[in-house]
């Protein structure tokens, strides 16, 4: 051992004198847990000189002094440039960094992450929200910055509200185009008739198990190529496919069981019966109300909210059967809604094929996916119905005509009482509403590299996309909530109700392209050029049914006048793109794309959609070699126009005239006509156009331990739909939904992913993003508004006929509440009726046109925030996924209605429950535009914890993986309704969203 | 060379095909519908096509009471009656509304702005109605040498009584707004730069007035009592010639107030052949269509066919609350516990019972005469005048909550007291004794057999007053109250005018309505009334 050492000292002496000549420097490889990396080379630039590590990675090499940079690289790791210097180096290599080398999907076709111009972030099966997921888009749910994804309810299949970067429209759509698999679909209204009738939305036919990817477009440069349909921003699902070998078995199964997190604060029996006594202790001598108290005690939300049970399984199986690689999928889901009556049970099928011919120049993908529901709707009125009905009445009362049920009557004639609250339970089972589904979506994507000219690809892209739904809705005669319909055959009242209903939807889509892509290497530069035109048309099928009465006669009426009422829109288009890449780090990337439409009259028909980003690896420039830190940086920029024409009507620029309904008929003498009526029309009707900016940085740092982006953008959309009043006496109508207004989002988003912890047994992956946007509309007419123009009055609450809370102004965000201001009292409870008069004219006018009203908060809000995280300890895994959102504000409508005594003891003579707020408000009358009920939504929910255990091989079973996981875990808000997160802020009985616990299991064999 | 040939070959055909197969397709038309020239091809679309320009008063829209051809406001309070109900009783001392829904409050309060939605409504009604009258004129007269015979004759009888339609609109933009936009079917339709005039009262009272006389002079409408129930004929122009008349003073200033033509008018209407119904509140009951020989013009509503919350089915539901029983007045599925009288309206009557005065139909039982809250709907009197009953107390078929009763736009006892307020007023061609004998059959139908309830001498303030016992809750009041100088003076106050419980005068300029700030944002060339911002 000492010999050994002092023979190394001695070479080293030695070898001191010839540093100025030919030396040996020596080193070692390893990567960034200090691992050694056998096999990496060493090569010294500008020579034929180098060697590779050994097994310990370590490497010895004679250098001459002319040589001054070496190179070293490993597979499965980034090369690294440094300098040459004397002595022992340690080398740390980084693996290289998969994202930077991922697939990601982009419009019709697919690039390098490292390669992307645009603000494109996709979200892959591992970081997929886990749980009871019916849904893609629950997916992505606080995985994405800057996409909101708010739930729509916890009603089974009920689908979420995406938004991209804010909304980009005030009066059409704001939902992002989804495209499946290379195809669009089509929009979730067609002419306002919903495309899939009994599926909330396109997602929702699309197993959430068979999903590989989903990449969301944000900003325009990458969004265009979508044209005239991607203002919203464009939401790309990959579907998983066969990778070929022996078939790989795959089943996974979950069991969830929900529960209702919380119950409105409402007054129980005791409380209430209080209350009633205590207002009719003011006049002893009315016992009117006192005398309506029930005996019982019923906690009406418990009657009506159940645990509910669902189940989901999944059976896959892919390989290939000779050199047809396949995937074929099975899928089964029962859900339990957790208001009782509720199911929905939904069985899909996914057929993936992707044969390679002719030398593999022919690369063919055939998908399917199909997809039968089957439901039940529970009457969701029962929610509102729940809170305020009156707790001390029993569920069941003797002899009453109702089914049993207990429900309000007029104590002197036996009428049941027309408008009174009904009977939440009977409400329930008292109504049977099923509907079916069926949905086939298909797409064969043929992609032929003509031999003749390399790089060049002739591809065809045809699909298809049917679907059918129907269902009825059956209430017995001796239900209350459907007691008094009239029907044309007979002179008494019909009780009941029998109504059914279907829409068919055919969508066809076809692309054809060409594809040419050369590397030209003497000029350093690579091109991908495609040029594609398109075709897609909609057709959307509602049938028109009459409604009957249980005893069989139609109600008076619905007979229709048109058997069918069909919408028929068809899109074509012309594309084209260049990427251009020089050097590897200067990239660019510029699209048009040319729509027709038939939306639009001939002379606005056709629309031109341009987009143009820049990007620049720094990181690959010289200057930054011995940043060592710095694994990877690029700025972005781009700049690109949208359109937006989903959401709007079919045929609004013809001047057409329709026959009346059968219940707006007009008399002449005996006989009633069907009127034809003139409709009203703008010739001038075309899309609204998105023009937006986006400036973007990616970075990595530390072996890309930490990797993130920042983007600002800026978006200004224009010819903006706003209806507006156009002069009384030009038109059909007052009002009219014209291109005039302009609206702008500004916005910065952050993520970043971090591994705190690698190492042998664990692991840490965390990941923050968060995201700012600020909404402002900058002109809604034509700019002659007077100075009693407050704005377009928006957002119906219930209460009262036709008042509304939200206002369109310009200067604000859109949706802006337009309250008055609640003056309070000393003791800090609102005063009834008194407002701030802001105008000081000594008298309060109501919104919406009222110099006393101000603009309050806007319910979007303005930062939202997601965190994930995954801790690994050998074979367990602990992921959590947190979302907050800032600043959102909320109408509580909910408290609005239930906290006044007018309609505890209702004129109507029933009674009806309140909120505890009315021990606080102790209003007697309705305030619905007091900024009282205007409330701080800012929430942090925990949507998701979950355990995992990997148990590996076992027995015959090549994978098993045990799952526990816990939904919507616990919201932190000071909101004081059911749930702080409400589409569009208004909080009027949301169905509510449940707690699930799930346990699962997946096998592979 | 070969390759390169069919790789043009494979390209060409592909986007060729596409854009010859396809670009067609981009030229949709809407399903279930027809253009103009198809819908006036024949005799019964122009007669549909007519039914459109009708039914725009009675409802909300065609396509079933839960929509409205109106923005921005609810649809069902957006027809023509609710509205002018709303806006020419609440407005008085006939009616309080218990409802907190938007624009309601500020009649009783008096304090309407431009921004009233119910004002925005009725006004965009009326006007649409005017547009949709001026594309029916346009369309029927490009076909009208199409047809002969009596195509051609019915046609003729179809653009006449679209006129007339339109006058009516007209006289009420004149009445309530005192001004307009003035659209005929020469002005374009369609979003574009068009913005229409606004015509002056004096352009408007012009307008009517020669619209009518041309009506009438070319004997272009059917002749009186000739027409199907429902439609307009030569009487419906007297008749609204008379009101026009009558309140003359109101429109162009005293000093061109025009009595004598009103009762010119009136007595054509008088003696056209039209007498009174024999009961009083069989003229509001759901076959108020049949046997009566009393109303000149209806609104027709059906509650199976001709469906609206608004016309008769709100007057009707609304006016039941308290202990009423819904199905009492027909509407089994109804009572929305709204509307009901002021003391000032219930004391003109010699007793609130009905005994002496039959026209007295008031619901007391629970009911406090006295209206301490205003959403309260036990204080004030409940109105029964109106009811969905037939006159043999059957219900109707398929009633529940819409309802059969038809609105009288025109009536017999309108044109009599007409012409009894003119002749005292001082116009010539009438006499008084038989303005009193006019008011003696209302009296004498009202109270058979009392004979001491006959007036033997009448004064202008008996006629205002005969007005409120016969004409109540039928959209008279206000108009009436303007003429008699009361409508918003301090000499004349009733509960809850202007706000306040003892009742408060207010100022002059809200005789007329303000136009409503959308109009006035929209189109350039209107000027707001004086008074309102």
């Amino acid at each position: 051992m000492l010999v050994r050492t002092g023979v190394f000292c001695l070479l080293v002496l030695l070898w001191m004198p010839a540093f100025t000549q030919n030396h040996q420097i020596s080193g070692k490889v390893t990567d960034s847990t200090g691992a050694p990396i056998t096999g990496a080379s060493i090569f010294l630039e500008g020579s034929a000189k180098g060697t590779t590590t050994d097994a310990f990675g370590v490497f010895r090499l004679t250098v001459s002094p002319q040589d001054k940079m070496m190179v070293i690289s490993a597979v499965g790791y980034g090369s690294r440039r440094i300098s040459v210097s004397s002595g022992i180096i340690n080398i740390f290599l980084s693996p290289v960094n998969a994202n930077l080398n991922e697939v990601v999907v982009i419009g019709y076709g697919t690039q390098l992450k490292k390669d992307l111009t645009g603000s494109i972030a996709s979200v892959g099966v591992k970081d997929f929200q886990k749980g009871a997921i019916t849904s893609a888009d629950q997916l992505i749910a606080g995985k994405v910055a800057g996409v909101s994804v708010t739930s729509n309810g916890g009603q089974p299949g009920s689908s979420s509200t995406i938004r991209i970067r804010g909304i980009s429209s005030l009066n059409s759509n704001n939902d992002p185009l989804y495209v499946l698999d290379g195809m669009e679909l089509p929009a979730s209204t067609n002419n306002n008739i919903n495309t899939y009738a009994g599926i909330s939305s396109p997602l929702d036919f699309i197993n959430p198990d068979d999903i590989e990817n989903v990449t969301v477009l944000r900003d325009a440069a990458a969004s265009a190529i979508y044209g005239s349909r991607a203002s919203a921003g464009v939401i790309i699902i990959t579907t998983k496919k066969g990778r070929g070998g022996k078939p790989v078995f795959n089943v996974n199964s979950s069991l969830t069981v929900g529960t209702i997190g919380k119950y409105l604060p409402v007054l129980n029996a005791t409380q209430f019966s209080n209350y009633v006594k205590g207002q009719a202790a003011a006049n002893p001598a009315d016992t009117t109300y006192s005398d309506m108290l029930g005996a019982s005690n019923t906690n009406w939300q418990k009657e009506i909210y159940q645990t509910a049970i669902t189940t989901n399984d999944n059976f896959s199986v892919s390989g290939a059967m000779k050199d047809l690689p396949y995937r074929l999928s099975v899928g089964y889901h029962d859900e339990q809604g957790i208001l009782k009556t509720d199911y929905l049970q939904r069985g899909t099928v996914g057929l993936h094929l992707t044969p390679h011919l002719l030398d593999n120049h022919l690369k063919i993908e055939f998908n399917f996916n199909g997809t039968y529901t089957q439901s039940r709707f529970a009457n969701t009125n029962a929610v509102g119905a729940a809170a305020s009905f009156d707790p001390t009445q029993s569920p069941f009362e003797k002899g009453s005509p109702f089914g049993g049920y207990f429900e309000w009557v007029n104590h002197s004639t036996g009428d049941l009482i027309a408008l009174a609250g009904r009977n939440p339970l009977a409400l329930l089972e008292q109504y049977n509403s099923t509907g079916k589904a069926a949905v086939g979506i298909s797409n064969l994507h043929l992609d032929y590299e003509l031999p003749w000219v390399p790089g060049l690809h002739a591809i065809a892209d045809l699909g298809a996309d049917v679907s059918t739904g129907f269902g009825t809705t059956v209430v017995p005669p001796d239900a209350a909530q459907q007691y008094n319909n009239s029907s044309d055959e007979t002179t008494s009242v019909v009780h009941g109700l029998n109504q059914k209903y279907k829409t068919n939807n055919t969508y066809v889509n076809a692309i054809y392209e060409l594809n040419y892509v050369k590397d030209i290497k003497s000029i350093k530069s690579n091109i991908n050029v495609i040029g594609l035109t398109e075709y897609s048309n909609t057709l959307t099928t509602l049938y028109n049914y009459p409604s009957f009465g249980s005893n069989g006669d139609t109600l008076s009426g619905t007979a229709p006048v048109f058997p069918t009422s069909p919408a028929d829109y068809t899109l074509i288009s012309y594309v084209g793109r260049l990427i251009y890449t020089y050097d590897q780090k200067y990239i660019l990337t510029a699209s048009i794309r040319d729509d027709g439409t038939s939306r639009f009259g001939p002379s606005y028909r056709w629309g031109t959609f341009p987009a143009v980003a820049v990007a620049w690896r720094i990181r690959e420039e010289q200057f930054l070699n011995n940043v060592n830190w710095l694994s990877d940086l690029k700025v972005r920029a781009s700049y690109g126009v949208t359109g937006n024409q989903d959401g709007l009507q079919d045929y609004e620029y013809v001047p057409s005239y329709s026959l009346s309904q059968n219940t707006s008929l007009y008399p002449f003498g005996n006989t009633y006509y069907n009127t034809y009526a003139p409709a009203s029309f703008d010739a001038n009707f075309r899309w609204e156009q998105t023009t937006s900016a986006n400036l973007g940085l990616d970075f990595g740092l530390f072996d890309n331990r930490i990797t993130g982006s920042v983007d600002v953008y800026e978006k200004s959309i224009s010819r903006l739909f706003n209806q507006v009043p156009i002069p009384v006496g030009t038109n059909f109508t007052n009002e009219l939904t014209i291109n005039i207004g302009t609206m702008t989002d500004k916005g910065a988003e952050f993520n970043i992913n971090a591994t705190a912890i690698r190492s042998r047994n664990f692991s840490w992956d965390l990941n923050f993003n968060v995201a700012y946007n600020e909404n402002k509309i900058t002109k809604l007419t034509n700019g002659s508004e007077g100075s009693n123009f407050y704005g377009d009055a928006v957002g119906a609450i219930s209460g009262g006929t036709g008042n509304t809370i939200q206002i369109q102004t310009v200067g604000y965000a859109a949706n802006s509440f337009f309250v008055l201001q609640q003056v309070y009292g000393k003791n800090g409870a609102p005063l009834e009726g008194v407002y701030v008069d802001r105008n000081r004219d000594g008298q309060i006018t109501s919104p919406p046109s009222s110099p006393d009203a101000y603009h309050d908060h806007s319910p979007f809000a303005p930062v939202i925030m997601g965190f994930s995280s995954t801790f690994n300890y050998l074979k367990w895994s602990l992921t959590l996924v947190a979302r907050a959102n800032i600043g959102n504000f909320m109408y509580n409508n909910v408290k609005a209605d239930l906290g006044v005594t007018e309609y505890i003891l209702n004129p109507l003579n029933y009674l009806s429950n309140a909120g505890t707020d009315i021990y606080k408000s102790h209003f007697y009358a309705p305030q619905y535009y007091s900024d009282y009920y205007v409330e701080n939504a800012s929430f942090v929910r925990l949507d998701n914890i979950g355990l995992a255990y990997n148990v590996g091989k076992i027995g015959g079973i090549n994978n098993l993986r045990l799952s526990a996981n816990c939904q919507n875990v616990f919201v932190i808000t000071k909101y004081t309704g059911q749930d702080p997160e409400v589409y569009g802020g208004i909080d009027n009985n949301l169905y509510p969203r449940p707690r699930n616990f799930t346990i699962g299991a997946s096998l592979g064999f | 060379m070969k390759h390169n040939f069919l790789t043009i070959a494979i390209i060409g055909t592909m986007a060729t095909a596409l854009l010859v197969s396809c670009t067609k397709d981009l030229n949709r038309q809407p399903p279930n519908t027809v253009t103009a020239s198809q819908a006036f091809s024949t005799d019964t679309g122009a007669l549909q096509a007519l039914a459109q320009v009708y039914s725009s008063f009675a409802l909300t829209s065609p396509t079933g009471p839960g929509n409205t051809d109106l923005v921005g406001i609810d649809a069902g309070t957006s027809d023509f009656v609710r509205l002018l109900w709303d806006a020419s009783e609440l407005s008085t001392d006939e009616a309080v509304c218990a409802w907190n829904d938007p624009g309601v409050p500020d009649f009783h309060n008096m304090a309407w702005t431009s921004g009233n939605v119910i004002l925005q409504g009725l006004y965009t009604r009326i006007m649409y109605q005017v547009t949709v009258a001026n594309a029916f004129i346009k369309n029927a007269k490009a076909v009208q040498k199409n047809f002969s015979g009596q195509g051609a004759t019915d046609i003729g009888y179809y653009i006449a009584e679209a006129r007339f339609i339109r006058a009516l609109d007209y006289w009420e933009m004149l009445d309530l707004y005192g001004t307009s936009p003035f659209v005929t079917e020469t002005s374009p339709v369609g979003v574009g730069s068009f913005l229409p005039p606004q015509a002056s009262s004096a352009t408007l009272y012009a307008y009517v007035q020669s619209e009518l006389l041309s009506l009438d002079s070319a004997s272009a409408m059917v002749p009186a009592h000739q027409n199907a129930y429902g439609r307009a004929d030569q009487a419906c122009v007297w008749a609204l010639l008379a009101r026009l008349y009558l309140n003359s003073g109101t429109y162009l200033g005293a000093s061109s107030a025009d009595y004598t033509d009103a009762i010119t008018y009136s007595s054509k209407v008088i003696n056209a052949g039209y007498s009174l119904h024999k009961v009083y509140h069989q003229l509001f009951m759901a076959d108020n269509n049949t046997n009566n020989p009393e109303i000149i013009f209806p609104i027709v509503y059906n509650g199976v066919s001709t469906q609206t919350y608004g016309g008769t089915t709100f007057i009707i539901n609304g006016a039941i609350g308290g202990s009423m029983s819904p199905t009492a007045f027909g509407v089994p599925g109804g009572g929305w516990s709204g509307n009901r009288v002021t003391s000032s309206l219930a004391n003109l009557f010699p007793d609130l019972t009905g005994t002496v005065d039959q026209r007295a139909k008031f619901y007391t039982s629970g009911q406090n005469e006295t209206i301490s809250s205003i959403s309260t709907f036990t204080d004030g009197l409940a109105v029964t005048k109106w009811s969905n009953l037939n006159s043999d107390s059957t219900t109707p078929a398929g009633a529940s909550t819409f309802c059969n009763t038809n609105f009288p736009l025109f009536r017999l006892a309108e044109q009599y007291l007409i012409y009894a307020e003119a002749v005292l007023r001082g116009g010539s061609g009438g006499s008084q004794s038989q303005a009193i004998a006019y008011i003696d059959s209302l009296r004498s139908r009202a109270a058979p057999g009392n004979t001491s309830y006959q007036p033997s001498s009448i004064t202008l303030q008996d006629i205002l007053n005969e007005r409120g016992r016969e004409l109540y809750w039928e959209c008279f009041r206000r108009t009436d109250l303007i003429r008699y100088g009361l409508f918003t003076s301090q000499s004349y106050v009733w509960p809850w005018k202007g706000g306040i419980p003892s009742g408060t005068g207010v100022a002059s300029y809200l005789n007329l309505f303000p136009l409503p700030s959308s109009d006035l944002s929209a189109n350039s060339n209107l000027v707001q009334n004086p008074g309102y911002n």
